[in-house]
């Protein structure tokens, strides 16, 4: 049977796609950002998943205002980089694994969450920007992803408790794949950060530690935090955060199994507009 | 009964709920367009007749004309929506949303290099700093 081996939660800010892109990883602003995932790459070479599960939100690109799904599961065989209107990011496209992605669409709808399928879409720098901060600049990318994209841009997202609850559906639809298939599951996002009005700029690191501690150690009360928290506290992008309880409530300690070991952590401000957060938790 | 919007004393901020959607469909899916190659040139040849095309308000348009990004958002804009015409105008992110705050390029810039904005005095309308 298939098994969650590990999560991976990282912010996924699109100016950190483009200094690399760009040739700019080299620079001391960049530097602090990257040195952040060093750990992250080696394990990510050795832990050698097959599949990565991950859940991240489109910024305008699939999905403009014609339709707004809350969530949807990506099963086609391949996703293209989109044009985010500075022209698509020079990195290899994504390749799905339709198989899989059925199977957990068809077990978590009738598990009460009602998924959108999308068998055509072009993933963005939501999707793209934690494949380059975990694998690096190769050629093409380690295994196959499931594109798992959640509406974090029109009010509201769905809430914290929401996605926590369906983190768990997604392991157990995950659990019943009969192949013996080592999957990971990545939450992105975050963290603290406002793009927009008088307050664009916002960053709380109190607020982003103090969600990572609960994250690890309490992500059932963490769960049942509301929406207002996140925008005052972390600002109208902050939002985003919310998605990261998908990943978590796929882990095994949330689930009546073992303890799960954090692996890494690292926490670093500014990217562009953005405070980026990065963890590793592992079961056993 | 109406819905409950508690997010509506938070300075500075528009949350983009159903109502403003509502509000800015057209105005964001003129924005989306520009996400092809060929209408940001068109757009850029002549704004006024491209926007023309759309069924905006003239407000919008006029905001969109002065690239007034708050005023854009007051109008049903979203900031990713938006985002495209920073895009169109070879403007970062962080240009775009330090164009929001008052602040020149530079400041902003070194507000986000020392720590970024401050929550303190920033959560409620009103409140004292």
């Amino acid at each position: 049977m298939a098994r969650i081996s590990a999560s991976v939660y990282t912010s996924h800010v699109p100016a950190i796609g483009a200094a690399l892109d760009l040739g700019k990883s080299a620079e001391p602003y960049w530097q602090a950002v990257f040195k952040g995932y060093d750990f992250s790459k080696q394990w990510l070479k050795d832990q050698k998943p097959d599949v990565i599960f991950l859940v991240y939100n489109d910024h305008a690109n699939a999905f403009s205002l014609d339709v707004i799904p809350t969530f949807a599961i990506g099963t086609a065989p391949e996703f293209t980089p989109a044009d985010e209107g500075w022209g698509p990011r020079p990195v290899p496209k994504v390749i799905g694994h339709p198989k899989l992605a059925a199977h957990i669409a068809q077990s978590v709808i009738q598990d009460d969450f009602d998924l959108t399928i999308v068998n055509k879409m072009d993933v963005d720098h939501g999707l793209t920007v934690p494949l380059s901060l975990m694998c690096g600049q190769p050629q093409a990318w380690p295994c196959p992803v499931i594109p798992f994209a959640v509406n974090v841009v029109q009010y509201p997202a769905p809430s914290g408790r929401r996605c926590y609850m369906l983190g768990k559906a997604i392991r157990k639809a995950i659990e019943t794949y009969d192949e013996p298939l080592n999957v990971q599951i990545w939450g992105t996002g975050g963290m603290s950060h406002q793009l927009q009005g008088p307050r664009a700029g916002l960053i709380n690191k109190e607020f982003d530690n103090a969600f990572l501690d609960r994250l690890i150690s309490d992500p059932e009360g963490l769960s049942r935090m509301p929406h207002i928290d996140y925008v005052r506290e972390a600002g109208s992008e902050g939002i985003e955060l919310v998605m990261w309880l998908i990943a978590r409530g796929a882990m095994n300690d949330v689930n009546g199994g073992k303890q799960t070991s954090l692996r890494h952590r690292f926490y670093h401000v500014p990217a562009s507009n953005t405070a980026v957060g990065h963890l590793i938790l592992e079961n056993n | 009964m109406s819905l409950d919007k508690p997010y509506t004393d938070v300075p500075g901020t528009t949350i983009f709920d159903a109502d403003m959607s509502r509000q800015g469909y057209h105005l964001n899916q003129f924005c989306m367009s520009l996400m092809k190659a060929e209408n940001r040139t068109r757009f850029k040849a002549n704004e006024r007749a491209y926007l023309d095309e759309w069924p905006m308000s003239e407000e919008q348009k006029q905001a969109v004309l002065a690239r007034d990004l708050n005023r854009c958002i007051e109008l049903g804009g979203n900031i990713y929506f938006l985002a495209k015409i920073g895009a169109t105008d070879g403007k970062s992110f962080q240009q775009m949303a330090g164009s929001m705050s008052g602040m020149s390029e530079e400041q902003y810039r070194d507000m986000m290099a020392g720590g970024g904005r401050s929550v303190e005095g920033n959560r409620y309308i009103g409140e004292k700093k």
